[in-house]
């Protein structure tokens, strides 16, 4: 049996007395790419700044192996964090760095390798991210998909054991996107690290999801979870339907065809 | 990440590397745990050893003894590929284990780009005075171009051609009049205490402190009470005037406003501008009054002199025309505050220091010319003798 990595027990987010969702419970497991899914304002974002330590739940907790991040003290929630790394969605390179800078930045805040260690460690990250060579640009310099990949390396720099993702394809060309989704998958593997991918674009759900939760905008709860594909073929709920099929299938009938043909 | 046996951090066991020959073959064997957070011994040995070696055609690893890794070990054994690679000795990358074989494969899927590289590059003494001129006469040319484009959209605007949103002047006047009120008070009360205070110490040499009143009252309407409105505004109107421009600049707004035909212009800076115009006169007559009850605190409690005797001094020494000098002088600051916040925004880059650096430098536009404009002001008063 697989070894959960993160669980969500009875989460309830709100911005004031407005509810986002309320009684959230799921569980991801370890070297999951975990898919959380859901229409626009459903609250995924707000899922995702919960889970990496940004905002406070309403109730609830989020638990890294059994420790909750919330019930835990600051200096042992920073340290269940420095095992995380987030890629935001439009990569939140500062922009006063140029890449190598920005990347070598948590290297240099949590260790004490000397200058040219660290430099390595910038160009392999940065060769991973497919930016060898681009160490001296400064983000303003770069296309919207590499600022991106540049803010994976960032993410990826202390080789964090999960890694959570933003709509990593929001504001790509379907090219591009691709590319980034099969860079998350090798990483994936390469690193068997759990990641987290906060999405609702289809086709990355699809490609790259292997377990999801899908949370809903109108009864402010999950609705389902499961492997996104299992999801398309068993799921009665219309709006599950809707949503993995673009809004062109209302309910059960006809669903399935579209299954082999999202590729 | 990555290690799968043996997740305790608490036990390292001391990285190693070693290299035997055998025959045509170098086998490198790594052993202990490669994490950035503990020493690992240095690789020349081994690098010089692959570059003297003769007769050497293959690498192969064992890691056998392998503990916890992570980036630490990819940069190496990265480094090691590099050098066997230049010798022309071929590696059998499959002797590694396989996560760090698809890491390789990920880091060199896309070569590295060579003239993305950057060479850093000396400057010498002349080509940075140049580059400065050239900046300098760029920087003038860009400011006559926004006061021009400023002046024709005043004229469509007058004419009715441009959109001009009463609403927005409304809310600017809001922002930079009464919500200015609690520090100018402070500010001008103080100044106040503090002109009474330095004309007190000459003049009570010869008794004639009556005549503070006639320091604090000229000083303050004819100089300090614009002045220091005008610095107080710079640094808290027209820095936040850089300031939203510029994050309307970095997010697109002000190109949005143009592809709907709307001169930002008109939309954005003239209604900001007219609003500081409108105010800044009536903050600076606030101001002096403030001065001059400042003054007034000091001189009746320090220095001997009734209230009546101060008010009845200061009535007859300020005239009509020192009111308007300070009003007139106050109106160019507010054109000058408004015109440098506008430009420094309008200018801005696209990223979040740009927009820094544009409040910065519109507080500091905004000084100099403030004081220069003072200056050539009060000559040219004192030239016509009013």
């Amino acid at each position: 049996m697989a070894e959960a990595c993160i669980t969500v027990k009875d989460l309830t987010m709100t911005y004031g007395d407005f509810v986002i969702q309320r009684d959230l419970n799921f569980t991801i497991n370890r070297g999951d790419v975990f898919v959380v899914m859901g229409g626009n304002g459903c609250g995924k974002t707000t899922l995702l700044r919960h889970m990496i330590g940004l905002k406070a739940p309403a109730q609830g907790d989020v638990y890294y192996g059994d420790q909750g991040l919330w019930q835990s003290d600051p200096k042992t929630r920073e340290r269940i964090l420095s095992r995380t790394g987030v890629l935001f969605q439009s990569g939140a390179l500062l922009s006063s760095m140029t890449l190598a800078e920005n990347v070598a930045l948590p290297i240099t805040e949590a260790t004490e390798l000397p200058a040219k260690k660290v430099r390595e460690i910038v160009s392999y990250k940065l060769a991973l991210v497919g930016l060898a060579g681009f160490e001296d640009y400064y983000p303003s310099e770069l296309s919207g998909g590499m600022q991106k990949r540049a803010g994976l390396a960032r993410a990826m720099a202390m080789d964090p054991e999960i890694l959570f993702f933003d709509e990593p394809s929001a504001g790509l060309d379907p090219i591009t996107a691709k590319l980034l989704d099969d860079l998350i998958l090798s990483l994936s593997n390469a690193l068997s690290a759990t990641i987290v991918v906060v999405t609702h674009d289809l086709d990355s759900i699809f490609a790259i999801g292997n377990n999801s939760v899908f949370l809903d905008a109108e009864t402010h709860t999950m609705i389902a979870g499961g492997p996104p594909r299992q999801l398309l073929e068993q799921s009665a709920d219309p709006s599950i339907v809707r949503f993995l099929t673009r809004g062109e299938q209302d309910g059960r009938h006809g669903a399935k065809h579209l299954i082999g043909s999202d590729r | 990440m990555i290690d799968s046996n043996n997740s305790s951090a608490s036990a390292n066991a001391a990285a190693s590397i070693s290299a035997n020959r055998r025959q045509q073959a170098l086998e490198v064997s790594i052993a202990g745990d490669w994490v950035l957070e503990a020493p690992v011994p240095p690789l020349e040995p081994v690098l010089a050893q692959i570059d003297s070696a003769s007769q050497l055609k293959r690498l192969e690893f064992s890691m056998a003894g392998l503990g916890r890794w992570d980036s630490m070990l990819v940069t190496e054994l990265v480094k090691l590929l590099d050098c066997a690679n230049r010798c022309g000795i071929a590696v059998d990358k499959t002797t590694l284990p396989l996560p760090i074989q698809n890491l390789l494969a990920l880091a060199a899927a896309v070569p590295e780009r060579i003239d993305a590289h950057r060479q850093q590059q000396s400057v010498s003494w002349h080509e940075a005075m140049h580059a400065a001129w050239v900046g300098a006469l760029r920087e003038s040319r860009a400011m006559l171009v926004f006061v021009g484009e400023m002046a024709l959209s005043t004229l469509a605007t007058v004419r009715g051609q441009a959109h001009f949103r009463r609403e927005d002047l409304w809310l600017y006047v809001q922002e930079c009049g009464p919500s200015a009120l609690p520090i100018v008070t402070l500010i001008s009360l103080l100044v106040g205490l503090i002109l009474a205070f330095v004309g007190a110490v000459q003049l009570s040499l010869f008794g004639a402190q009556i005549y503070i009143a006639n320091l604090v009252s000229l000083g303050m309407t004819r100089e300090m009470g614009g002045l220091m409105t005008a610095i107080i505004m710079s640094g808290r109107t027209g820095a936040a005037y850089a300031a939203q421009l510029g994050t309307m600049h970095v997010n697109s707004e002000i190109d949005a406003l143009r592809t709907m035909n709307l001169d930002p212009m008109a939309f954005l800076v003239l209604p900001r501008m007219l609003a500081l115009i409108l105010i800044m006169p009536l903050l600076c007559l606030y101001a002096d009054l403030m001065g001059i009850i400042g003054g007034g605190l000091v001189t009746v409690n320090f220095f001997d002199v009734s209230l009546t005797e101060y008010l009845d001094r200061t009535a007859s020494a300020v005239k009509m025309k020192d009111f308007t000098i300070g009003f007139v002088k106050c109106a160019v600051f507010g054109i000058l505050i408004a015109l440098s916040g506008c430009m420094r925004g309008m200018q801005c880059g696209r990223s979040a220091s740009a927009v820094g650096e544009a409040g910065t430098s519109a507080v500091v536009t905004a000084i100099v010319f403030i004081v220069v404009a003072d200056s050539v002001m009060t000559v040219i008063c004192n030239r016509l003798g009013i």
